[in-house]
């Protein structure tokens, strides 16, 4: 019913313009005709985006069954599935030894990769957009170098939030989330900004490099050296024990990313136009630093500081489908997963037990500059 | 319909400095309505006391008898749409995307088909049908104008707020613009509020004219009353002579005798 009145106050208007100015007459042309035309372009430009993300997707399976038939004992990719499918078909069979090996030994660090990839790099999308700064990746706001001091605290002092087995993650997660716990008290008396939110992270970085440094100076030489190892972020420590947690962070997290994607779209336009269309800016600004917090945190407390993903994998997908955030995060997502996979991949074939965190860069870095050159059009 | 805007005894300061104060309007009949007025005298300032985007030092703005800083952004926008003067986009996204946000407060998270045919309509009236793919980015700035009034049309508001919507066109976009919300305000008889430094486009189109000076409202009225030589003379420290075309006053400046 709105939609007819709508339309017959259209025609009225456009009636109306006619008559008042016939110049006008060749720009306007079949307007009802022209609408069905960009709303088809519209619908057809989306439709390919999506495939691009279903191609990325199949891409991602690939690297997938690729990466876990890496290593001493190499097992082929349709063997690779095999043994999945089978595995999840038939829970209480006895394992086969390659089934051992792709479940128990291998599934573990590949499925790491791939969560890690999928939620820094959601992360880091959001936190571009939020801040409106290509520069901005997950740890911008101080997140990377609050885990590093709580790790540090754990393995050097042995100060740990909570004893046990867990010491060193739930420190680093802990300390990893007081930048957002002290921009969101900040926030109360003085606006959220993207500068007040970069500031504010900045100088909690020195305070805590300070912090850091300090340890590992009076610490012993191992102890500093066992710091050192944890600060290259990599899945030397991944395990089904863990699995479940990084899963949780990085799905449930990336999941509430994407449903702020049209706010975060808006946020682009500057904080003026975002209230204007009914958006408490300074309130989604928070809710999207401290869901950011959490993923990023929750990753890093496990695998330490996994760089480069977070700040490329986003750009990376931009060039591919565009700044729309609704289409942006999810792609972001399976970018950041694909480069994690290609990464572990690499270590697999050239040393078992270097950090990922290391090869993230060291390809990343010439991958992204390659696409900078390449590309035509300006997606900044 | 259009909405009823009052401001009642309304004053802004920034820290210290006053913006404005003892401001008393009432907006109750649709049209365009434009504010006029120097540099710096704070016209943004008002419409941004009208959305809340600004919370004013003293008195208050009603829309519809209902104080704004008591209503919700969500609320706000179903009735009030802005166009903000220069777009601070930092990643593109195509033209349609960039205007369907302006459906935002009415569809929340997905987009229907009404959403698409609106957005597509707004850009066709603003010419800009055939630029529906391009990447925001990729336009010239009087484009982006174009586009960004597509967007505030969009929002289908009953009082939709412009700030300075011509300044970056061309002469035949400026009349056709002008006219386009001139016509828009009559037909679906909401209220057009724009910032204006044009004296003579805002008299040829304007219902009604309202000229801040420093500090507060000069005069307000149609625009035959306002602009006067002894106004532009008080407000403009300029020296202008006004005849009369169409029916409207028609300014013209006398550049080199001014009272520097």
């Amino acid at each position: 019913m709105a939609k007819i009145k709508y339309r017959n106050g259209l025609k009225n208007l456009g009636q109306k313009l006619r008559l008042s100015d016939t110049a006008r007459k060749h720009h306007l042309g079949n307007s009802e005709n022209q609408t069905e035309e960009i709303i088809s372009q519209y619908r057809a430009y989306k439709y390919a985006k999506a495939m691009m993300l279903l191609v990325v997707f199949l891409l991602c399976a690939l690297a997938f069954g690729i990466d876990i038939g890496l290593g001493p004992y190499s097992i082929d990719f349709l063997e690779v599935y095999r043994c999945i499918i089978d595995r999840l078909t038939d829970w209480g069979q006895d394992l086969t030894n390659e089934m051992f090996i792709v479940w128990e030994l291998r599934m573990p660090r590949v499925l790491t990769a791939f969560l890690a990839g999928v939620g820094l790099a959601m992360a880091g999308a959001a936190m571009q957009s939020m801040m409106k700064n290509p520069l901005a990746d997950p740890y911008t706001t101080g997140i990377s170098s609050g885990a590093a001091l709580g790790a540090t605290l754990a393995i050097t002092m042995g100060i740990c939030i909570v004893g046990g087995e867990f010491g060193t993650v739930i420190n680093a997660f802990v300390f990893a989330l007081i930048p957002a716990a002290v921009i969101v008290l900040i926030s109360t008396y003085r606006r959220p900004s993207p500068a007040m939110i970069i500031l504010t992270g900045i100088s909690l970085m020195y305070i805590f490099n300070a912090a850091q440094s300090y340890l590992m100076i009076v610490a012993d030489p191992n102890s500093a050296s066992a710091v050192y190892n944890w600060t290259v972020g990599s899945l030397n420590n991944a395990s089904w024990d863990n699995v479940p947690f990084i899963f949780a962070v990085s799905l449930i997290g990336g999941t509430l990313l994407m449903q702020m994607a049209r706010i975060l779209n808006t946020m682009n336009s500057g904080d003026a136009y975002s209230k204007s269309i009914g958006i408490d800016v300074n309130k989604s600004r928070i809710i999207v630093l401290v869901t950011i917090s959490l993923v990023a945190a929750g990753i890093i407390s496990f695998t330490g500081i996994i760089g480069f993903i977070g700040l490329v994998a986003p750009h990376i997908a931009r060039i591919f489908v565009g700044s729309d955030n609704k289409i942006l995060i999810p792609a972001a997502g399976l970018m950041g997963a694909g480069l994690m996979l290609l990464a572990d991949c690499a270590v697999q074939l050239v040393a078992e037990t270097m950090p990922i965190g290391i090869i993230t860069s060291l390809i990343g870095g010439p991958i992204f500059m390659i696409l900078i050159l390449k590309q035509k059009k300006e997606v900044w | 319909m259009a909405v009823r805007i009052q401001a009642e005894d309304l004053g802004v300061s920034y820290g210290d400095t006053l913006v404005w104060e003892n401001i008393n309007l009432d907006i109750d009949e649709p049209g365009l309505v434009s504010i006029l007025g120097p540099n710096g005298v704070g016209k943004s300032t008002f419409m941004y006391t009208i959305n809340k985007i600004l919370e004013p030092t003293k008195g208050r703005v009603l829309l519809d008898g209902k104080d704004v800083m008591e209503m919700t952004f969500k609320d706000i926008a179903k009735k009030v749409a802005y166009v903000p003067q220069a777009s601070g986009e930092t990643f593109a996204m195509t033209v349609m995307d960039t205007v369907l946000m302006g459906r935002y407060p009415h569809s929340g998270y997905t987009v229907t088909q009404e959403d698409l045919e609106i957005a597509a309509d707004c850009l066709q009236k603003m010419n800009m049908g055939n630029y529906a793919m391009r990447m925001f980015n990729e336009l010239s700035a009087g484009q982006h104008q174009r586009v960004m009034i597509a967007r505030g049309l969009a929002q289908e508001p009953e009082l939709l707020m412009l700030d300075e919507p011509t300044s970056n066109l061309d002469i035949y976009h400026q009349i056709h613009t002008m006219r386009l919300l001139r016509d828009i305000a009559h037909q679906k008889g909401i209220v057009v509020l724009i910032i204006c430094h044009d004296l003579n486009i805002a008299s040829r189109f304007s219902d009604r004219v309202i000229m801040f000076s420093k500090g507060t409202v000069h005069s307000d009225g149609p625009a035959e009353k306002v602009l006067t030589a002894e106004t532009i003379q008080d407000v403009y420290n300029v020296k202008a002579e006004i005849v009369p075309v169409d029916g409207r006053p028609y300014v013209i400046f006398h550049a080199d005798e001014t009272s520097e």
